[in-house]
């Protein structure tokens, strides 16, 4: 009974940031907006049983990410629509043509009841909730363990990297 | 759901909840009595038996006041920031369990607002979002102290929220010799501090079990965060007087101060109740089961949380009355140069020892 509810409200506040973002003259109000979504999307998430994600969405992105946004938005001070001028000419339409096709396809899985394109997740969803942290980090920590430690080796060579380049003078390196 | 546990999940957060407030207006006028008392002065003493309806007195006053909006605000975002300072602070403590669980009937009412299997995660999430509270503030008030101490804040609360977030994960691997897998869930981190250190060595068995004792490097780095993550002294450059007037809320007024306020007072309180549950056992103490009457033991874990949770926020206090506050760089020097390398450094010690206690050395 009360998964639509939330379902319905989550979604309502997920379209409305998503938005927000777009349609917002001022960045700081289109980073709200993507925190909205990023928070409706993560208690999609608490919906569908899968706690560490929604946690690791929250901190991730909802907050480094766009905390870091919003630090770059503030430090530039870009708080003024600066230019309207369209840099990529056809994105509108293209955006256009694409969310129209969506929304023809969800109608017509509707209208013609064809629901095997959206299988009902209750099947794959574990009974009890307490240990979805334990049954992550089992495979990810044993039978995967190379791909993850490979990955956490990958990011740090990627931050190094990053803080190397901006500290790169031509005839001091 | 059935009714009955409907009733109690509405017991658990609605008392969670009423205990944050009284516990907050306590500690307004406690934290005043006591760095008066440090400073030989005499702090508030008009309002009720020592000074102690004085901030029910000022809560009442702010509320009445004109919330005054300046013109070049931004006001959707300088409207929305209070409350996003004031939830978070709320939903953090609801992870913390404040009493041992007890049956009603056939039902298990634990002292807690919500036991979450990501009990750590899920407050490291609420203090990220507590950041945006104070960015937004700064920005929205179309100012340029309340922008300065918003930038500030921001930087300071990204770098300490590493050392923090650090100095925990050194817990949760430890909590993994304590049972049989690691745990993010606060209850399960209580249980596992239940008893002493006599099974380690006959000699410890005065001593609690208490995480503070092996992980004493993490506690000193997540009391240090702590204090930095909350804006106190002697971190507190996001609302520096003599630099920045107030800092964030320097344009706001009556409620929504207010909000601010409380919002501060309430991150003390559950940043101290975090640590006292991490490292000094929570609600875990003797109760004298069948030698005290039952509701004595019922209460007991309570009031050894508070004992607990207080002498973590004396020492807030304590720092408040005693130290300078650093400077722009000293901050960020210290967070980022010492704090985080010495964090790495007794995660990578910490875990290095355990796993020689548990697979034993890795030649043999």
């Amino acid at each position: 009974m009360a998964e639509p509810i939330l379902f319905i409200l989550m979604a309502v506040g997920a379209l409305a940031g998503a938005i927000t973002v777009v349609a917002a003259r001022n960045p700081v109000y289109s980073a709200m907006g993507l925190l909205g979504t990023l928070f409706s999307i993560a208690v999609l998430y608490v919906l569908q049983l899968a706690h560490l994600v929604a946690a690791v969405q929250v901190v991730v992105y909802a907050g480094a990410v766009l905390t870091l946004f919003l630090f770059v938005i503030m430090l530039i001070g870009v708080d003024k629509s600066e230019d309207w001028d369209e840099k990529l000419p056809y994105q509108r339409a293209f955006v256009g043509g694409l969310g129209g096709l969506i929304i023809l396809f969800a109608g017509a899985l509707t209208v013609f009841g064809n629901f095997d394109w959206v299988p009902a997740a209750a099947d794959t969803i574990p009974e009890a909730t307490n240990g979805t942290i334990q049954a992550i980090a089992e495979p990810l920590f044993t039978d995967w363990v190379l791909a993850f430690e490979a990955t956490a080796l990958l990011l740090t060579v990627a931050a190094a990297g990053a803080i190397a380049l901006a500290h790169y003078r031509r005839g001091q390196a | 759901m059935s009714w009955p546990e409907l009733a109690i999940v509405a017991f658990r957060v609605v008392a969670t909840f009423a205990l944050l407030l009284a516990v907050t207006l306590i500690n307004v006028w406690a934290e005043r009595k006591i760095v008066a008392d440090m400073q030989s002065r005499i702090g508030p003493s008009r309002a009720g038996p020592w000074g102690m309806l004085q901030t029910l007195a000022d809560g009442l006053k702010l509320f009445f006041k004109e919330s005054v909006i300046p013109r070049k605000v931004e006001l959707g975002m300088y409207l929305l920031a209070p409350f996003l300072a004031v939830i978070p602070a709320f939903l953090i403590f609801m992870m913390v369990p404040w009493g041992k669980p007890f049956m009603i009937g056939d039902y298990e009412v634990a002292l807690q607002g919500a036991d979450l299997n990501i009990g750590l995660l899920f407050i490291l999430a609420m203090s990220a979002m507590a950041v945006y509270a104070v960015v937004l503030a700064g920005w929205s008030s179309g100012s340029k102290y309340p922008l300065l101490g918003g930038v500030r804040a921001t930087a300071q609360a990204i770098s300490y929220e590493a050392a923090m977030g650090l100095s925990m994960v050194a817990v949760v691997i430890f909590t993994a010799t304590q049972g049989e897998a690691g745990t993010l869930s606060l209850a399960e981190i209580v249980e596992r501090q239940a008893g002493t250190w006599g099974d380690v060595s006959p000699v410890l068995s005065f001593l609690p079990r208490w995480n503070i004792f092996p992980q004493i490097a993490a506690f000193i780095i997540f009391m240090i965060a702590i204090v930095a993550e909350t804006n106190r002294a002697p971190f507190d450059l996001v609302e520096a007087e003599q630099e920045l007037v107030g800092g964030f809320h320097t344009e706001y007024s009556g409620m929504r101060f207010a909000m601010f306020f409380l919002a501060e007072y309430i991150n003390i309180f559950s940043m101290s109740a975090i640590a006292a549950t991490l490292f000094l056992g929570g609600w875990a103490g003797p109760t004298f089961e069948g030698f005290l009457p039952g509701f004595i033991s019922g209460l007991l874990p309570t009031i050894y949380f508070l004992i607990k949770t207080y002498a973590i926020v004396f020492i807030f206090f304590w720092l408040r009355a005693t130290l300078p506050r650093l400077r722009y760089d000293q901050l960020m020097t210290f967070g980022w140069k010492r704090l985080i390398p010495a964090a790495l450094a007794w995660l990578v010690v910490s875990t290095v020892a355990i796993g020689f206690r548990q697979f034993g050395a890795p030649w043999s």
